[in-house]
């Protein structure tokens, strides 16, 4: 009994526990409805299957998951603009191929890698936007962000003279459907860029270090030689680059920019995978595994949800219900709550024990 | 005359998790007058005020007040005021957004017939309250508009109206100029003869002498003892609140102290930061190790902050190792080879949910920069190197430093800044609320470096702690640096230079 | 009165508060009187565009208040646009779907606003967890239940309610003396509808409340400076809640009027509004720190934010989205604006 316990109670604390459990938990309640959950088949020389499907689903939020866990980590907020800098980003790439006001063309008026690079920067400026907000002008993340949740969707509109631009050529699809000849959907292997990029650079540069000690305590940064500032804007240039190249993929795979459409809730998701990852949302320490991880969470969610017919509107209750039970969770306020419950109850029962004792004695 | 008493605290405990702080102290306030209530760092001042106004339940002990029957216990601030206790604070707890007259009546503000703020009466009221007070203002202005000295009086006032017969002032006047410490003291003086007994904090001597007819002096935790204003000398009082009891570490006195002959490490002339240090010079040879002495909020923290860069010097010029130094931001004087431990290790100096070996290496990191990381071998060893040499009590180098207890911590602060290898650092009450053996081992550690050719600038409550460790000390007085002492230092010759006044 | 007061009352004269509210009613006139001018031609100087904007505003003018009242604390409420898009949704399905009468709806939706904001509050107050966060779980959830009640755009007819209908069509004449000609050369007598009385009074209402009540006064304080507030005797976590709980109820009413403007319920309903809401008030003087605004100020900042609306439509040629972006900018400015007095202020002390 107390050798579970103890190793019930090691597993818990463990970091990735969270992430893991919930993931696990996920993939249990799809199994027991149906066992073909996990079946991957091979159709028309492509993988297929629930599971392939969501990896590939998964693969905007998991991006967007990198960009957010190092923005939460570092100001204790959250960029609520990500979801419309991805339909931002995706408008402008679609324009910059097709040209100003061209509803639908199959021949690009500049190379499909510039087009893209161009969306991607465009990503990175909003971020670079966020970044001076909130690092410099010392703007709370959320009001700051709030500007761009608007605004960067509108902007896309006019970018795409407010109608769908479809780009009708081939290459410009396998970023978000597959290659020819290779069976793994293509976002796969983005998502993994991006992660290993994200991940080498942590690990190869001081800068993981550097956003939590910000984080942490950014006095104490600041006194060690830290440029607070900087770091802070930093992270919010890269959450701009993550949700261009989440942009570019949601793009691609519609082959168009649907500005009112790529992107929408994702912001919602991607702050939800960072919880559901095991990280603070009032700033600090981080892993980007968790958040990951909790990204792949999300989707399985949303996956699950659509096959018992939820509708992807109505999807967003049961996350926002998930949001408030993790932070609620995650509240000092509530910890203490219970903690005090728990003490209490400990010593009213030691007080019992103690006065049962002291009768058996008399 | 024992019906002036107002108030009486006898032999109150209060204890926090490790720490003794309050032990059998005691504090009486009479009817009428105004009381100092004095002590350096940790002796239990504001403990035993927030024993008295409710934020902390007391262990042990009784308070007694005049008028109430048997022994007191308020469980919050709330409580205390409707008994007639009353607190001000340093950072005055008022709205800055409203009114004088609302911040004076916010809570129980009068009201018309249907149950509506009446504005009228309200202004009406706070107009007579203020005058009574002559104090001259607008009362329907917005109280930020005022200066910090009247938002103080605004604080009194509302405490006054609510029918208070002790008034605590809980540092009031660290941030005044001259001429509002005279508004202020006028102030207190009228309440005095009022019959409100005002229970004054301070560190400033200048103004316990001014307007104080008694003094409590307390340390750690423990009551020194009540005087007279008139009956005692300043040395007295500073030997009473250092307190001169030797401890048996006076062996580590430093050989061939001085070091007057040694390479100029850093110069600085002229440098001050508007609002907490006046203009002061400043140099330190090779392998010296100069203390900064004074009375807390006497300008020691923020002289060292100065030269580091943590607030950046607004006037004068600083020169290390005979080249000009510019610094913007703290990386500049690290780039230089400054170090500083900082006196405020929570909010300063702490990570606390990062590991011993991050935050040991954290210093040495940023000065690399971004994409220079060291090595994890590296890290690890210079994490253990240091863990060793320091004898860090920790489980391991990846344990979260908010597990480690208070000295551990500063030791691993310690650690980070050894790491760079500074020549010239400075360590701003490294010793503060640690125990007696890991003091000793600080002191040993600084001689050791300054041996070894580090330039160390040294701060501490502790005129003992200096006296073993320094052979050269700035003495610092109300935000100005007011001069040096050097050769043979005593306890006495320390003493007078910090009390001032009439004896030089 | 003496010398000093009156140097005091000089150096309000200059207040930052008041300067930006100035900043806020010069802007409004000045773009009112370029549309005037710019499209003199297509009716924009008549009296009755004038009273449009009140018309097809209504519903953002109860909202700014609520919204100016949570930001009074220091908090914020994103989740105003999808909560409207639920009780428009409410109602459209409640009269167009199931034909229920209008009394128990408008009853229903009013206290679903008050539930809804009970549990905000309930999480920002008691729980302390970030407002931003709570009131975005509140966004996602409202807009996601609205698809839950139904996912096609219902409109509300005639036939399914005439009542409903009556008051949606209902025409309140001005005195005639206002009356102008129309490009026909017909006399047409200016009206406003029911929405704007509710509107209207909402604001006189929310006005008196912070001016003259305990509660109004409690909003001020807890946003000024939390900790004095508590240490006055002012229970914050209560007043908190209550901020919330009157935002979302003041939403409600908005969602109500809203409704009566467009007559039918659909999920994209209402997208952005909080943008609307936020930028309001933060352009009517409303500090993002709390403990200064007013509901004048959140009146004349939904009076520009629907101006810009009104240039982008009469134009017609721009996009309707040039509106949003604008909007966007113009809380930017302010935002930044306000920041900037803060560092001078700090740095004047």
């Amino acid at each position: 009994m107390s050798v579970l316990r103890n190793s019930l109670q090691r597993a818990t604390r463990q970091k990735l526990f969270l992430p893991i459990f919930c993931m696990v938990l996920v993939l249990l309640i799809n199994l027991m409805k149906s066992a073909s959950f996990f079946s991957i088949a091979i159709n028309n020389g492509v993988l297929y299957g629930r599971l392939i499907d969501i990896l590939n689903r998964g693969s905007e939020i998991a991006i967007l998951a990198v960009g957010q866990t190092l923005v939460v980590a570092v100001s204790a907020g959250t960029d609520i603009s990500v979801g419309s800098v991805m339909s931002l980003s995706a408008c402008g790439c679609c324009t910059l191929l097709a040209g100003y006001g061209v509803n639908s063309t199959s021949t690009l008026v500049m190379p499909m890698a510039l087009g893209m690079l161009g969306g991607v920067l465009l990503g990175g400026l909003c971020g670079a936007f966020n970044g001076v907000l909130v690092a410099n002008l010392k703007i709370q993340p959320m009001v700051a962000t709030l500007i761009l949740f608007t605004a960067a969707r509108a902007i896309g509109l006019l970018l795409c003279d407010n109608q769908i631009t479809y780009i009708r050529y081939d290459p410009y699809k396998y970023l978000g459907n597959f290659i020819p000849g290779i069976p793994i959907p293509t976002a796969i292997f983005v998502t993994i860029a991006v992660i290993s990029v994200a991940a080498l650079f942590l690990r190869k540069t001081s800068l993981g270090l550097y956003i939590q000690s910000v984080g942490v305590n950014s006095r104490a940064a600041h006194i060690s030689g830290i440029n607070s500032g900087w770091i802070c804007f930093l992270c919010y240039l890269i959450c701009g680059l993550c949700s261009g190249i989440a942009g570019i993929v949601a793009s691609s795979r519609i082959y168009s920019a649907d500005s009112n459409n790529i992107g929408l809730n994702f912001e919602l998701d991607a702050i939800l995978a960072v919880a559901l990852g095991g990280n603070s949302l009032a700033g600090g320490k981080f892993t980007l595994a968790g958040s990951i991880i909790g990204a792949y969470t999300i989707q399985a969610i949303t996956t699950t949800l659509l096959a018992m017919g939820v509708s992807t509107d109505q999807a967003p209750v049961v996350k926002a219900i998930i949001v408030v039970i993790i932070v609620v969770v995650q509240a000092p306020v509530f910890r203490d709550w219970i903690g005090n419950r728990s003490a209490r109850k400990l010593t009213i029962a030691k007080v019992a024990a103690e006065s049962g004792s002291g009768e058996g004695v008399a | 005359m024992e019906e002036q008493i107002l108030i009486t605290m006898r032999d109150i405990t209060k204890t926090f998790p490790g720490v003794v702080a309050l032990d059998h102290a005691q504090l009486t306030l009479r009817k009428g007058e105004i009381h100092a209530l004095m002590g350096e760092n940790g002796a239990g001042k504001s403990t035993i005020i927030k024993c008295l106004t409710g934020v902390y339940e007391r262990d042990a002990g009784e308070i007694h007040m005049a008028g109430i029957e048997g022994n007191i216990f308020n469980h919050s601030t709330q409580e205390a005021q409707k008994i007639g206790i009353a607190t001000v604070y340093q950072e005055v707890n008022l709205c800055p957004n409203l009114s004088v007259a609302e911040n004076l009546f916010i809570g129980r503000e009068p009201r018309t017939k249907l149950g509506m703020v009446d504005w009228k009466v309200m202004n009406r009221k706070a107009r007579k309250i203020m005058d009574d007070l002559k104090i001259r203002l607008d009362v329907t202005n917005i109280l930020e508009n005022y200066s910090l000295a009247i938002q103080q009086m605004v604080a009194i006032a509302r405490a006054v109206d609510m029918d208070c017969k002790v008034l605590i002032l809980d540092e009031p006047t660290s941030s005044l100029d001259d001429t509002e410490v005279a508004k202020l003291f006028h102030l207190m003086r009228g309440l005095k003869k009022k019959g409100v007994g005002i229970l004054f904090v301070t560190h400033f001597l200048e103004q316990v002498y001014e307007v104080c007819d008694r003094i409590t002096v307390m340390r750690n935790g423990k009551f020194v003892n009540e005087y007279d204003v008139a009956e005692l000398p300043r040395m007295q009082l500073v030997a009473a609140m250092l307190g001169k009891d030797f401890d048996d570490l006076a062996t580590i006195k430093p050989e061939g102290a001085s070091a007057a002959g040694g390479e100029l490490v850093v110069e600085a002339r002229n440098l001050s930061h508007k609002g907490t240090i006046k203009p002061f010079d400043f140099e330190i040879r090779k392998g010296e190790v100069v203390g900064v002495t004074g009375l807390l909020g006497s300008g020691r923290s923020e002289m060292v902050r100065c030269i580091y860069g943590v607030d950046r010097a607004q006037t004068g010029t600083e020169k290390m190792h005979g080249k000009d130094l510019k610094i913007n931001a703290p990386i500049d004087s690290i780039k230089a080879g400054m170090g500083f431990l900082p006196d405020d290790r929570k909010a300063d100096g702490c990570f606390a949910e990062l590991s011993v070996r991050e935050n040991i290496i954290l210093a040495l990191q940023a000065r690399q920069g971004l994409f220079h990381t060291l090595p994890m071998a590296k890290q690890n060893e210079l994490a253990d190197q240091f863990i060793d040499l320091l004898q860090i009590k920790t489980p391991s180098r990846e344990t979260p430093l908010s597990q480690l207890s208070g000295g551990n911590q500063q030791k691993v602060i310690l650690a980070r800044w050894l790491c760079t290898h500074p020549d010239f650092l400075i360590l701003d009450e490294p010793t503060r609320g640690i125990d007696i053996g890991t003091k000793t081992e600080f002191q040993r550690l600084v001689l050791k470096f300054a041996s070894e050719g580090m330039s160390i600038v040294f701060i501490s409550s502790e005129i003992d702690e200096m006296l073993r460790t320094c052979s050269r000390m700035c003495v610092m007085r109300d935000g100005a640096k007011v001069g040096e002492i050097d050769g043979e230092m005593t306890q006495e010759s320390v003493m007078a230079a910090i009390a001032g006044g009439e004896q030089q | 009165m003496s010398g000093k007061d009156q140097l005091d009352r000089a150096k309000r004269g200059i207040d930052s508060n008041t300067l930006l509210l100035f900043i806020t009613i010069a802007l409004f006139v000045v773009m009112y009187a370029v549309g005037c001018i710019v499209y003199s031609g297509k009716g924009f100087a008549h009296v009755q565009t004038f009273l449009n904007l009140f018309i097809t505003n209504a519903g953002l003018i109860c909202v700014a208040c609520g919204m100016t009242c949570v930001m009074l604390t220091g908090g914020i409420d994103i989740s105003v646009g999808s909560l409207i898009a639920m009780d428009c949704m409410i109602l459209a399905y409640g009269m167009g779907v199931k034909g229920y009468p209008s009394i128990p709806l408008l009853v229903f939706v009013l206290t679903v606003g008050i539930v809804f904001g009970f549990v905000q509050g309930f999480l920002v107050g008691y729980l302390q967890i970030q407002p931003f966060i709570v009131t975005m779980a509140g966004l996602f959830f409202a807009r996601g239940m609205t698809a839950v009640i139904c996912t096609d755009q219902i409109s509300i007819t005639e036939k399914a309610n005439p009542t409903f209908y009556a008051w949606a069509n209902a025409k309140i004449y001005l005195p005639a003396f206002l009356g102008y000609t129309n490009n026909r050369g017909k006399v047409q007598i200016p009206f406003i509808r029911p929405t704007v009385i509710i509107a209207l009074v909402t604001v006189v209402v929310i006005f008196l409340l912070l001016k003259y009540t305990k509660f109004g006064r409690a909003l001020y304080a807890v946003g000024g400076n939390e900790t004095s507030a508590a240490m006055m005797g002012l229970n914050v976590k209560r007043t908190k809640l209550m901020a919330y709980v009157l935002s979302s109820f003041l939403c409600s009413i908005g969602g109500i009027c809203y409704c009566l403007n467009t007559m039918s319920g659909s999920v994209q309903q209402a997208k952005g509004f909080e943008m609307d809401a936020i930028a309001s008030a933060v352009i009517g003087g409303t500090l993002l720190t709390g403990g200064v605004g007013n509901v004048i100020g959140s009146l004349f900042g939904v009076q520009i934010t629907g101006t810009i609306h009104t240039l982008v439509t009469t134009n017609g040629k721009l996009l309707s989205s040039w509106a949003n972006i604008a909007t966007a900018a113009l809380l930017c400015f302010f935002i930044v604006l306000q920041s900037v007095f803060a560092y001078v202020k700090n740095r004047s002390k």
